[in-house]
């Protein structure tokens, strides 16, 4: 190991007061200094953290923005969304590949470039998208494709692609990026042209901590993260904790396939984030709290670094906020290392402690230990957004929008086969077929709410409400026209779960591998109808036995697809045919011994000789 | 006795201590819950998920659940049994485990949870036959991965008994995997006293003692003589008899 690479890693812990807890954001820092955390790197860290090499090892290898092997000084990360798929990502890959010489997962010799497909980047209304290292390049051609590769072998600047910046905060010198806001349809209590300036924070600082509670309660606000828990009773929960000592964590770790409609509020509501999470603090009675920002939004730090300075100035942080003797509350930024299972609270509190993003055993619950031992309100962006709205308008105002069970408006992110994808707020308890319409859907056919762990919808479920009551979602709803494969989708949404599940329970780290190679099985054409009760049954064991919504949730994508689609699979499924035993394929039964030895079958290979079939690979 | 609770399991009547979690009271009560993960000296995990039961009609861990008066936990019914089975069915073709063949056999636990619900022969899912790594660098212990269950009773046991950390999970999802604080065995400070890599703490053939292979003749290794769980259901039988 070099004097340079130890002096990067030994200011790195100096940086963060060889705080354990602060690791991520030390793995960051060596990550995009040297390139990579190599193995040295980590009995480095573990001396100078005090720590084992095999915990450094641990937190590498869960993290996918984080990587042993070195990688390129720009990295390609090519957005891996269904929805990105069906634009052409794959068309965009090959361009990119041609042009740097490397294959998906490979780094250039020159150690430039390296390639790779990464989960959903929140950019699904402007597919295909990329993250070239935190640059975002949006609406991708194999055209565009070309001139960004060209570009950057020539100058290696990334930020150099943005040639013409997005609206709003996205034109910031601090943001400085393509991003389009396609804000389609502004609502009352969120993208209204006049949204007050901490207004509910002023009201807040005015009533007792309960009373701010009890408004919460009565406007009825439910999580929007789509779990719909009532907000107000995890926040009276929390207060009633003994321990004094308590948190608030905003959850913008945004990785449901097909939402970004945090990563609008966090360009354009900013300050209202931070006044709904100040208002929770002073509520729960929080001097501490912590926004934890997805890997895949790197590109806004800078901006919100900013806001929280300009709010520290303006006494909306800091000691005696707004003028309110004794209330004190501050805000620090976690950034992730991109893993879709930390949007899950529990898993979110373990990734800002320094741990690796897996679930907590509950009980007990966050609101009685959460981060570090104490009490925990993680609430979504969108939830601290409409809680401070509350505060200004009323729990009243806010009650009379939505449906009884669900209050207030809902920021749906629209994306797929329309012609207006973006950012729709609409009030709970608009139809599935109102949104299509003002999306302009073409044929809608397909209607996925709730992304990868959502419901899938065929043409008789488009009269569906969504709202806590029917549809839940946390914003993601996708729209696919007729001539999208569902078996397509369906084995995307298990990929994705395949991928980003954390591995702790058995039921969901092996589970879904099962599940999704019968789906494969299913449109290869060599299933048969016992295939979906073996994918039901399975599916069940998952959904019971799994330790957190992850695992509780990955089978729905099969379930619903069958509950709605059962004439698609009918038309899959055959009895073997040939005189072979039904659900055996002959083809894939002499993949292996073709691969031993290395030719092709006499027998079952038409054109003898040549290398075996590309499709049967 | 002032914390003392009451509760059911599978209709039977079991009396247990608050903070007691619902495996704890079982035990006691000599009512057997199938696990894996858990074993007795180690925090629980709950992450094997065999002893998953119904509490009050919804799935939980018997290991990390806490009892409480008056649940109705269901514990030994076909549902839950079918569950079991999946769980152990995918901890068998998750890796590669070749009884016949395996130093542990007869005394592995995986081995024996399969007879214990029934299951002769895993046939039910595809075999995923992942290529693991065998480590062999240490002089007296080697780690055939091919058998590790990630159940992570020799990283608890490293942590919190021995006081080191010689063992840790690595990677994600199906890619989880134990690794070892190094860059094999040989490189960490385990020590043959550990209680890390003692033969009750691994309950499958991946942490092995060279040179002491086989070394119970068949029918009298642990589990020939009495199925696993028995140990515990015994105590329930001397319980009537008194």
């Amino acid at each position: 190991m070099g004097k340079d690479a130890i002096s990067v890693v030994r200011q790195a812990c100096r940086k963060f007061d060889h705080d354990g807890t602060r690791i991520l954001d030390i793995l960051w820092e060596v990550q995009q200094r040297l390139g990579c955390v190599s193995g040295e790197t980590m009995d480095l860290l573990a001396a100078e953290l005090s720590t084992h090499r095999i915990e450094i090892e641990g937190l590498v290898s869960f993290y996918s923005f984080f990587s042993e092997e070195k990688k390129g000084k720009i990295v390609i990360r090519l957005c891996d969304d269904i929805v990105d798929r069906f634009a052409g990502i794959e068309r965009v890959a090959k361009v990119f590949s041609e042009e740097l010489g490397i294959g998906i997962g490979e780094t250039s010799t020159d150690e430039n470039f390296s390639l790779e497909f990464t989960s959903c980047i929140g950019m699904s209304d402007q597919a295909p998208a990329a993250l070239i290292n935190e640059t975002v390049v949006t609406g991708l051609t194999p055209e565009s494709a070309r001139v960004i590769a060209r570009s950057l072998k020539k100058n290696l600047d990334p930020s150099a692609l943005v040639k013409k910046k997005g609206d709003g905060s996205n034109a910031d010198g601090l943001v400085n990026a393509m991003v389009k806001n396609n804000i389609r349809k502004k609502g009352e209590v969120l993208l209204a042209d006049k949204v007050p300036a901490e207004a509910g924070l002023r009201k807040a600082l005015k009533k007792k901590s309960e009373e701010v509670i009890q408004e919460v309660l009565d406007a009825g606000l439910r999580g929007r993260g789509g779990a719909g828990f009532s907000t107000g009773l995890k926040w009276s929960l929390a207060r009633k904790a003994k321990d004094t000592r308590r948190f608030v964590i905003c959850n913008a770790d945004e990785g449901e396939p097909g939402t970004f409609k945090d990563r609008v509020l966090l360009t354009e509501r900013a300050d209202l984030i931070f006044e709904g999470m100040t208002i929770a603090a002073y509520a729960i009675g929080s001097t501490s709290g912590i926004l934890y920002l997805r890997a895949e939004y790197a590109y806004l730090l800078p901006y919100l670094e900013r806001v929280l300075t300009r709010r520290r100035r303006s006494g909306l942080l800091g000691k005696n906020i707004g003028g309110k003797k004794g209330f004190a509350f501050d805000i620090r930024i976690q950034l992730g290392g991109g893993a879709y299972i930390c949007g899950e609270e529990s898993a979110l509190i373990s990734s800002c402690e320094g741990l690796r993003g897996e679930p907590k055993t509950r009980p007990p619950f966050p609101v009685e230990r959460g981060f570090l031992g104490h009490p925990t309100i993680v609430n979504n962006v969108e939830t601290f957004c409409c809680a401070a709205r509350i505060l200004d308008g009323g729990p009243r105002w806010f009650a009379a929008m939505g449906t009884a069970k669900s209050s207030g408006t809902k920021l749906l992110s629209v994306a797929g086969d329309c012609a207006k994808p973006g950012i729709y707020e609409v009030p709970f308890g608009i139809g599935v077929a109102d949104v299509l319409d003002m999306a302009g859907a073409d044929e809608p056919t397909i209607v996925q709410v709730g992304g990868a762990s959502g419901e899938m919808l065929n043409r008789g479920s488009f009269h569906r409400k969504i709202c806590f009551e029917d549809l839940s979602t946390g914003g993601s709803f996708t729209t696919f026209n007729a001539s999208r494969n569902l078996l397509k989708i369906v084995d995307y949404f298990l990929e994705f779960f395949v991928h980003e599940s954390c591995g702790y329970c058995t039921p969901c780290r092996v589970g879904n591998v099962f599940l999704r190679e019968r789906i494969q099985k299913i449109m290869e054409g060599y299933a048969v109808k016992a295939d979906l009760d073996y994918l039901k049954d399975l599916s069940r064991t998952i959904i019971m036995t799994s330790r957190c919504g992850l695992g509780n949730t990955a089978p729905k994508p099969v379930l619903s697809s069958i509950d709605q689609f059962p004439v698609v699979y009918a038309s899959l499924l055959g009895d073997g045919g040939e005189g072979l035993q039904a659900g055996f394929s002959i083809q894939k039964a002499l993949e292996e011994s073709r691969r031993i030895a290395k030719r092709t079958s006499m027998i079952y290979d038409p054109f003898y000789g040549g290398s075996s079939d590309e499709s049967m690979a | 006795m002032s914390n003392g609770i009451v509760f059911t399991i599978d209709g039977v009547e079991v009396k247990g201590n608050a903070g007691q979690t619902i495996m704890d009271a079982a035990d006691q009560a000599g009512i057997y819950i199938p696990r894996l993960c858990d074993v007795e000296g180690l925090e629980p995990q709950g992450s094997c998920r065999v002893c998953t039961v119904k509490v009050n009609g919804r799935p939980a861990a018997a290991c990390t659940q806490p009892a409480a008066d008056g649940i109705k936990v269901e514990n030994a019914t076909l549902e839950i049994l079918n569950w079991r089975r999946d769980l152990i069915r995918m901890l068998f073709h998750e890796g590669n485990h070749l009884c016949p063949i395996c130093e542990a056999s007869g005394r592995c636990e995986l081995q024996a949870m399969g007879y214990r619900l029934g299951i002769l022969q895993p046939a039910k899912y595809p075999y995923l036959q992942p290529v693991r790594p065998i480590d062999a660098s240490h002089p007296d212990i080697m780690l055939d991965t091919n058998r590790c269950i990630r159940c992570g009773r020799c990283i608890r046991a490293s942590k919190d008994i021995d006081g080191k950390n010689v063992f840790g999970y690595v990677g994600r999802g199906i890619h989880k995997r134990v690794g070892v604080n190094g860059k094999n065995l040989a490189q960490t400070n385990v020590h043959l006293d550990d209680r890390a890599i003692a033969l009750e703490t691994c309950p499958v053939g991946c942490i092995i003692r060279k040179g002491l292979g086989f070394f119970t003749p068949i029918g009298q290794r642990e589990f020939d003589r009495a199925p696993i769980g028995n140990a515990i259901e015994k105590t329930a039988v001397k319980k009537v008899k008194k």
